[in-house]
């Protein structure tokens, strides 16, 4: 007779691992702000590290671990101005990696608190040089002990825009059952805009695929990248999208603020710019469906001074009509 | 009172390329206006369209934000250093 170990030892196991937790989030549809229900956007805060950056993370660790550069004992290194950071963290407590992250030191105590929760240790730089500064002193490191690193280098590495062309577009191009004409996001790496649109215009070459940047090289907008006077990261293609707009980052702000109010959505900062470019989107295009991605929550972000402010103190979203 | 006003990189093109600049001025406000007035090119960068500086830029006099002190009212000292910096991962509490 079977005991009931016995029989447990037999059965598969049950529940989930944390790392099959990551992709597959909801794509929501912004019906207050775009009345038509053509603006849709994926909700990245889903991700069990509630980010979209679980994604480019997990790619990365477990394409290092199959092709044997990342092996028990190894640190992993990068230089993070947060989400990917702590995408490492968590899944590097998960399997066994300790973590060690380079980030400007003006980043938000409550993201150093949930970065040393999971046990990562943090070398903070010149908040002054932005994250071009941890990206330095990651890279001096490396070089400095190469065999003790596992260097993830998330703007170099070809496994981060990977994981969006095979999670985050095919569920995008599922989830709008082939119906997407536009697809709009923000740069930071780049990695989710390279893979999504790879994968679209893969699918349907007349979706039309928008980046979106700063204004300007002196900006609010946590984790975005102002291009022309940043590294650029090795696998950004200045060529793939069809368009490219910027967005100052007061009429983010207000766009954070009105997704709270008129849709109940909490977003993080550069959610507010993805939105700013969906919404010019949806006004130009009225048969149009219009995807965005929204890459984290605004939870991280609650002590930013722009909640103090009015809708109608804040920056009128000027040159955007609100459909 | 000449102050010493450190350009953060994002903005040193707008100010010749310089990495500091000295600046005259008995409080933190009228020294950045004094600056403006040297690189009149940086004042879109600073203050928002109702004039104020713009929300996700910190200012330190001599490390300490003035948030917590009298803000852009805050008395600056000869040999004072003014610092601007964005707050791109989050702000300061």
């Amino acid at each position: 007779m079977t005991t009931p170990a016995q029989a447990a030892q037999e059965l598969p196991p049950l529940g989930q691992t944390l790392t099959s937790l990551i992709g597959n989030t909801p794509l929501l549809r912004l019906a207050h702000l775009c009345p038509a229900g053509r603006l849709l956007a994926k909700a990245e805060w889903y991700n069990p590290g509630q980010s979209v950056k679980d994604r480019a993370a997990w790619n990365i660790i477990h394409q290092a671990e199959v092709a044997g550069r990342l092996k028990p004992g190894m640190e992993l290194l990068d230089a993070t101005s947060g989400n990917t950071g702590i995408a490492y963290a968590m899944i590097g407590a998960s399997r066994g990696y300790k973590v060690t992250l380079c980030m400007p030191a003006s980043v938000t105590p409550s993201r150093v608190k949930i970065l040393k929760a999971y046990g990562a240790e943090l070398i903070l730089t010149d908040p002054a040089l932005s994250s071009d500064g941890a990206i330095l002193k990651a890279r001096e490191m490396y070089r400095a002990d190469p065999d003790r690193f596992f260097y993830a280098d998330q703007y170099s590495n070809d496994n981060n825009w990977r994981a969006h062309f095979q999670s985050t577009g095919p569920e995008i191009w599922q989830q709008t059952e082939g119906r997407i004409t536009h697809f709009v996001a923000t740069l930071g790496t780049s990695g989710t805009f390279m893979g999504v649109s790879r994968y679209l215009k893969s699918r349907n070459p007349a979706v039309q695929v928008v980046e979106i940047q700063p204004d300007s090289p002196f900006h609010g907008l946590e984790g975005m990248k102002h291009m022309e006077s940043s590294i650029v990261p090795a696998f950004y293609d200045p060529a793939l999208a069809d368009r490219k707009m910027t967005v100052r980052t007061e009429r983010a702000y207000r766009r954070v603020v009105e997704a709270s109010r008129r849709e109940g959505l909490l977003l993080g900062i550069s959610s507010g710019a993805a939105l700013e470019g969906a919404l010019t989107l949806c006004a130009e295009n009225p048969q149009g469906v219009v995807v965005t991605l929204f890459p984290d929550s605004g939870v991280k972000y609650l002590s930013e001074h722009f909640w103090n402010d009015t809708l109608e103190d804040m920056t009128p979203p000027s040159g955007t009509k609100t459909p | 009172m000449t102050a010493r006003i450190e350009i953060p990189s994002a903005l040193q093109k707008f100010a010749n390329n310089q990495m500091d600049v000295e600046v005259e001025g008995h409080n933190v406000q009228e020294t950045l206006e004094n600056l403006l007035k040297q690189h009149s090119q940086l004042r879109d960068h600073l203050y928002d369209e109702k004039g104020r500086i713009r929300s996700f830029i910190n200012i330190y006099l001599n490390d300490e934000d003035i948030r917590y002190t009298d803000n852009l009212d805050t008395k600056v000292k000869a040999g004072d250093v003014i610092q601007i910096v964005p707050s791109i991962a989050g702000g300061q509490q």
